[in-house]
């Protein structure tokens, strides 16, 4: 029987091996390198003959004053997107669903997907740019109306407004599609049934629009939940420097300059592992809750 | 249903002028900064209109041999991996889409698995590494080849083709390969635009496998070198001459136009391919 069907499906198999071969060497392979972070890895002897070491790494990253820090920065920088960034499409959607002037409407949404095709270096580049004491166009403005220049890169309290603030101009418009198109999808009687009862538009949008995209809301917030220390390497890393490290300095980037640029492979993976384990706690939980509320899961 | 124009509507109307002039306003200003003359740039009389239209700012970028390098590197990246990537994630994905496929469901398992763990950046990159992929077009290809994601949209659409079409192909005696190839491909055209798209653009954005996995000057995109020249201020010799002359290049000038000319690609061919990236992302969203 087995051997029937594997027969009858050796094309596919055929067509799907050269994906799980790529699985394998890139995903899987890595998974099993984790072992350098129990071991002193050398460069030279590899990672199979290095010295088991046990949780030295493990030790030392927690015993170093700055790891607070870094772990605080991850969850705060991936808490604030959540609480600033996910609230920001919804906003819009509603605002472009109120709107009559349908040519307007259009534009303003093609115009706000613009943004999020910028790569993380032209993006960066630009807020930079934007942001400059000395050059940048915000600091002019600033100093028309006054106020002193703020060097906003190189000082660590301004660092989560800028990051935050930037992802939400990047990803406003896109992020509000899949709202837009859960508003099409509303039955206009409702509406009409509302108007009916004397509901006016604030109501309206209350007791209608609101309760017919919630389960767009819901799914979606959930996953956003998972994915909540899983933000992009390139930005955080563009935009921080030491001067900023206080708020800018993340997991991830810390564990590209311990690993890459320093070298310490086995000290960098430890770090790395320890947040992966967190962050597929989150994504597990997230999956169970949204699989129990909105029967929509990942797997 | 009334047509009264509240204050609502008017405030409406103001916030999303304010969002699309927001979305807007950094590109009309980095293009007016670079035509403008040094002159009104240096002391930041420049906001929104040009003032002292010159071009000669963009004769200096052009000049700058590692841009055309980097725009050619991301070219090859772009194509090359596109393709593969396309290739392979589709053949996978139809696979994959057989509900009778033997062991379909560990396979699957198997692939969704590395959505939620990792071996992390160093393994990864020690591993790369000792694929002997470091400094070659390959870096830029292979790690990245096939996205999860991409996977599950396309196996959604391939089980979202009636049975009955590739039944009808079979009945007249095609074999499976076939079938594919000239049945169902042709029938996916919007999802194999879309997600190539998706490949696409994600390859020439590619920062983070450049900067790990590319040290040989002459391999980097676009990407690295734009970071380069923006942030890290490698400003070539003949430029910061050309700079500090009196008659009119200024540093800020030359730092938007190369941001422009990096970006230009994606804001020409923008307005023609987004309807395809909207579609794309409704897709994704039915099994999300």
């Amino acid at each position: 029987m087995l051997i029937r069907n594997l027969k009858r499906d050796r094309t596919y198999f055929l067509l799907l091996a050269p994906v799980l071969l790529y699985y394998v060497l890139f995903k899987y392979v890595p998974m099993f390198g984790i072992i350098v972070s129990f071991k002193d890895y050398n460069l030279f002897a590899g990672v199979w003959k290095s010295d088991w070491v046990g949780l030295k790494y493990y030790k030392m990253f927690f015993q170093n004053p700055d790891a607070y820090d870094i772990i605080k920065n991850t969850f705060v920088l991936g808490i604030y997107k959540v609480v600033f960034g996910f609230p920001a499409p919804i906003i819009l959607a509603l605002l472009l669903n109120e709107l009559r002037w349908k040519a307007y409407k259009r534009f303003v949404q093609t115009v706000s997907y613009l943004p999020h095709f910028l790569s993380a270096v032209v993006a960066s580049g630009i807020i930079i740019m934007l942001l400059s004491p000395s050059t940048g166009w915000i600091n002019h403005v600033i100093q028309s109306f006054g106020f002193e220049p703020i060097n906003f890169l190189q000082q660590a309290s301004w660092f989560r407004t800028v990051y935050i603030s930037s992802e939400i101009w990047q990803e406003i418009g896109w992020g509000s599609i899949i709202y837009l198109a859960a508003l099409t999808a509303i039955d206009p009687q409702l509406y009409e049934a509302a108007r009916i009862d004397g509901a006016n538009r604030w109501k309206q949008t209350l007791h209608v629009t609101l309760p017919g995209i919630a389960p767009a809301i819901v799914i979606l917030f959930i996953l956003q939940i998972g994915k909540i220390l899983e933000f992009g390497f390139d930005k955080v890393y563009l935009l921080s420097n030491p001067a900023t490290y206080g708020t800018s300095d993340i997991i991830a980037t810390y564990v590209y300059r311990m690993g890459i640029i320093q070298g310490n492979f086995s000290y960098a993976t430890a770090i790395d592992l320890f947040m992966g384990l967190i962050g597929l706690v989150f994504v597990y939980s997230a999956n169970q809750v949204s699989r129990r509320l909105g029967e929509t899961s990942l797997w | 249903m009334t047509k009264r124009i509240g204050v609502f509507d008017i405030v409406n109307v103001l916030i999303l002028a304010f969002v699309a002039a927001v979305a807007l306003f950094p590109f009309i200003h980095m293009a007016s900064v670079s035509l403008s003359s040094a002159h009104y740039v240096v002391r930041n009389e420049v906001s929104f209109w040009p003032r002292g239209l010159q071009f000669d700012v963009y004769g200096e970028v052009l000049r700058d041999n590692r841009l055309l390098v980097g725009y050619k590197n991301t070219i090859i990246y772009v194509v090359l991996g596109t393709v593969l990537s396309l290739f392979f994630t589709s053949l996978g994905a139809y696979s994959l889409s057989k509900r009778t496929l033997t062991f379909g469901k560990p396979i699957m398992l198997f692939i969704v698995f590395t959505m939620l763990f990792s071996g992390g950046m160093i393994p990864t990159y020690l591993v790369v590494r000792s694929y002997h992929l470091m400094d070659t077009v390959w870096a830029m290809v292979l790690p990245g080849l096939v996205s999860t994601w991409n996977l599950i949209v396309m196996r959604t659409f391939f089980q979202g083709i009636p049975a009955e079409i590739e039944e009808s192909g079979k009945i007249d005696g095609l074999s499976d390969m076939r079938t594919l190839f000239s049945i169902v491909l042709p029938l996916s055209k919007p999802v194999l635009m879309t997600i190539g798209l998706f490949y696409a653009v994600g390859i020439w954005n590619n920062f983070f496998y450049a900067l790990l996995y590319l040290r040989e000057e002459s391999l980097y995109p676009l990407q690295l070198v734009i970071r380069n020249i923006v942030m890290v201020g490698q400003i070539g010799d003949a430029i910061t001459s050309a700079a500090s002359d009196q008659q009119g290049i200024v540093l800020e000038s030359l730092k938007y136009a190369f941001i422009l000319v990096g970006t230009l690609p994606i804001l020409v061919v923008y307005p023609f391919i987004q309807r395809h990236f909207v579609n794309g992302v409704l897709i994704g969203s039915v099994k999300g």
